[in-house]
Parts: C-alpha cells; structure tokens; sequence
C-alpha cells in the first residue's frame, strides 16, 4: 500500500485546481439506447428527462438499428465474445479479415488494417512508418489524437495555419530535402464542420512529392454523393496515401478503427504499429455489425441522403432565425456564441427545454470562439428539428442574440 | 529591422496569424491567450535558432517561456550570451 495520504493530497490538490479552472469532465449518464430522442440523468440524482439528442456522432442513425443490432446478435452467436489474444497470435478471425477486405472496397484503397479505436490508429500510424529522415506536416486544428500519434514517432514535425494552402507550401518547400515527407489533415474538423480541401492538398502533395494523411471519422459513411468520405466529395479517390476512420460514430458507433491507405503502408502497421501489435483488435460482435453497415451503404444512399436534407433544413432554420453559424456543408453545425459562460448558460437552458446539445469553449476551440456543437443525424424526424428549432430561437430571444452580429454579440457579453 | 524583438514579433504574426491585421504586442500571451498552441511552437524554436545560431534545449524552450515576444527574447539573449 504505497497510496499515502501524501500521494492522494497530491492527486485532490490537481483535481481541485481542474475544477477551479472550470474544466473539470462529468459524465451525463443515458438510460436508453443511442437515438434522436435519449432519456438521460443530468445532473446526477435529478430526475430522468426525455430530450432530443443533437450532439452525438450517430450521422446516419444506425448506433441502434434493429438491422445492425441483429446481425451483431448473430456474430456473437457464430464468432463468440471475444479472442483473449492479439492479432497476429490468434486474434484474427475470418470476420476481421472480410472486414478490411470490405474497409478497402468502400474507401477505394489498397489495402486496411483493423485497431481498437482510431484513437490507437492515430496513435500508432505515424511512429511505425517514419523515421528521424522524415517530417510530418499537419494542419493545426487536427484532431487529439493526431497530435499523440506525431509526438509518439522520431519524424520531425511542423504545422501549417488551418486550411492556409500557401503557408503548406510554403512548408513543404521548407521540407524539400527529407526522405518521406507526410501532410496530415482531418477530414472533415470536429469543431467547426468544415471539410479540408483535398483536392488542392492532393496538387501540392503530388507537387512536392508528399504523402496525404486524411483522418475521416467525421466523413466515412456520408461524406461524398454515395458515402465514402471527404475523398469522393473531392474527386480524388484512389490518390489519398493513408486514410485513419472509425466504427465508432457514422459506421454503427460503437468501437474501433482502421488504417486504410497503399499497400505497403498498411503492412508496414501490422509489422510495427503497437497498439495494433499489443492489444487485441475489434471483438466479433461488433465486427459482425459493421460489415452489417458497410452492406447497407453500399447498396443505397438513402440514409445519408436524409443526412444532408436533415442538416440542410437545420442549418437553413438556424440562418432565418438569425443565428451566427459556422459556414459549411456537414451535418456538424456549430451556432456560434462566442462568450464561454454565454454557451454554457445557453446549454443548460436548452436542457430545460428538452434538447441536449453541449457547449464548447477554450481551450477546446479557440478563446473567443465559444459555440454549441449541434450534430445532425439521419435518426432525427422534421419534427424532432423543428422541436429543437423552437428551443433554440426560444433561448436565443432570451439572451437577445437573434440577428445580431458577432461584433454585437461580443459587444453584449464580452469574449 | 534589426531590433530582435520586433523581428521575432514578424515570426510570430506570419507565422501563427490569420488576421495579419490583428495586433499583438511584444507583452501578448501567445500560448496562454491561445495565439500559438504548444504544440505549434517548434516552429518558432527552429527558426530562433536558426536566426540567432543557438541551441534551445527542451526543458528551457517551454510554453512559459515562450508565452511573450519579452520572455523569448530573454531566452534567446541568455543562449546568445552563453556563447561569447
């Protein structure tokens, strides 16, 4: 028992210093399945509330879909609970190996490999195919977990401004000389919904003789005119050298990820990435309901067709009501408040009104830019939107923001 | 522009700017107010010692130290001295 008082003072003093800081996590627990309408418990011992879900990454609704639930009964009926062993042991089951095969036709790639997470795809990705000789360049709003796999390879590392086709250029000319040369990017931002321009990316990549990195798990599933990513919606499928995504939001929302991009790249993963290596892989269960997934998307875009119509009408909503939003074309669609306590108040009382959608500020998005995240999703009716419309324009009267500017906006509550 | 201070401010606003209009002045908080993420700042690393032909080492070159044009160019003074 080494856990002196000493040791927990430590810990407490650290947590109270997170809480004193206002950025101290809690969980709001859920009593149903995901869906449009979830039952949940906030703040803890307060009673159940119905409400509309309008921040979950469950695009195209199939987080509970009775198809997808079904064919994940039948895996774990045929496949078993779990493998007790990584991959390259015995880990690897038929469903594993049909299920890169199909990651591999539906992104349009060379070949895939599976990971627990695209977390751990991220994480491990970089470190197992480059070396001190190499330089990785990545936009500067990538992802976390991005930015874990970076500083965990040897390869040296530089950003270029969000977006700025000139100043990666620039970079790249800077990096001219280096063996490999990576330039990573999201696919589609979390934060801000917009989608990086792969095909100017693809030119300069193509230019300077690069590698493209594109992590999509914002995209896969209904990003694109049939649902293949950030790629399609750009035209340059087949030309992205490695593509990170994962199960755990569009494509059914439970768990895990995958590296999908040239050949060897991906061999090079199974040789060398560690948390492929050193934990074991997806469990049947869910494999079986994302091959159940990846069957119903290829054959009819009909559910991220009601995304985009979905996410076209909220947006729409939103701009007549006189909301500032963030320009873009996804279903995420952040309404911007700018004033951290503003968003948080907001939150809460959109809470009040039955919709649930979380307020986000520094240091998770840039101070000053403090915003409610709404995330539109295929599950959701007109009638749900609407619904939350109501509430939003509701709340927004209250804090008198309707159609008014950012400068205004900021003018009333400061940033 | 000779002045270290106002060439390192350059670096900074081309650098880590969007809006080269924005103002900043050699006291703004540029890690702490959020104008330059940790993990942006090796660039700005690489390019004082390449500038100044120094060697930063990591537990000196941290986000404190490099949170204003005032305090990097403390820094970079400190190295530069060291080497004469």
């Amino acid at each position: 028992m080494g856990y002196s008082d000493k040791v927990r003072g430590v810990y407490q003093e650290t947590l109270k210093k997170i809480e004193d800081a206002g950025l101290f996590k809690t969980e709001r627990t859920i009593f149903s399945s995901q869906a449009a309408e979830i039952e949940v418990e906030f703040p803890v011992g307060a009673p159940r509330k119905r409400v509309i879900n309008m921040c979950a990454n469950n695009y195209l609704g199939l987080s509970s879909h009775p198809d997808v639930v079904q064919a994940a009964h039948k895996g774990l009926d045929t496949h078993g609970y779990g493998m007790s062993s990584v991959r390259f042991i015995c880990g690897t089951q038929d469903i594993h190996k049909e299920l890169e095969k199909k990651i591999t036709e539906f992104l349009g790639t060379e070949d895939t490999i599976l990971f627990p997470s695209c977390m751990d795809a991220n994480a491990g990705v970089f470190e197992a195919i480059l070396t001190e000789e190499d330089v990785m360049i990545s936009d500067r709003l990538v992802h976390a977990s991005i930015i874990d796999g970076i500083r965990l390879s040897p390869a040296m590392r530089d950003t270029f401004k969000h977006q700025n086709m000139e100043h990666l250029e620039q970079k790249l000319q800077e990096f001219e000389n280096k063996r490999i040369k990576v330039v990573i990017t999201d696919g589609v931002f979390s934060m801000d919904g917009d989608t990086a321009r792969l095909d100017e990316m693809v030119a300069l990549c193509e230019k300077y003789d690069a590698l493209l990195f594109v992590d999509d798990s914002h995209s896969s599933g209904f990003i694109g005119k049939t649902g293949r990513g950030t790629h399609e919606k750009y035209g340059v499928m087949g030309k992205i050298d490695i593509i990170t995504t994962t199960f755990g939001k569009a494509l059914g929302g439970a768990s895990g990820g995958c590296v999908s991009g040239r050949r060897e790249i991906v061999e090079m993963c199974r040789q060398k990435a560690r948390p492929y290596l050193f934990s074991n892989t997806i469990a049947p269960v869910v494999v079986s309901g994302v091959l159940n997934v990846l069957e119903t998307l290829s054959k009819s875009t009909e559910r991220r067709d009601k995304l985009e119509t979905n996410s076209d009408y909220w947006r729409k909503g939103l701009l007549d009501a006189g909301f500032v939003l963030q320009p873009g074309d996804t279903p995420i669609i952040p309404v911007m408040l700018f004033n951290a306590k503003l968003a948080q108040n907001f939150s809460r009382d959109l809470y009040e009104e039955g919709i649930y959608a979380i307020g986000f500020f520094f240091p998770v998005v840039p101070n000053g830019a403090a915003r409610i995240r709404t995330q539109i999703s295929a599950a959701h009716e007109i009638h749900h939107l609407d619904k939350a419309l109501a509430a939003f324009i509701k709340v927004g009267k209250k804090y008198n923001i309707l159609g008014k500017t950012k400068k205004e906006i900021v003018e009333m509550y400061g940033l | 522009m000779n002045n270290m201070k106002d060439i390192v401010l350059k670096y900074v606003i081309d650098e880590y700017l969007d809006d080269p209009d924005e103002e900043l002045t050699y006291d703004s908080p540029l890690i702490s107010g959020g104008i330059v993420d940790s993990f942006s700042m090796v660039s700005l690393k690489r390019f004082l010692e390449a500038t100044y032909k120094i060697s930063l080492p990591d537990d000196r070159a941290t986000p404190e130290a490099f949170d204003t044009v005032n305090s990097i160019v403390t820094l970079v003074e400190e190295f530069i001295s060291k080497k004469s």
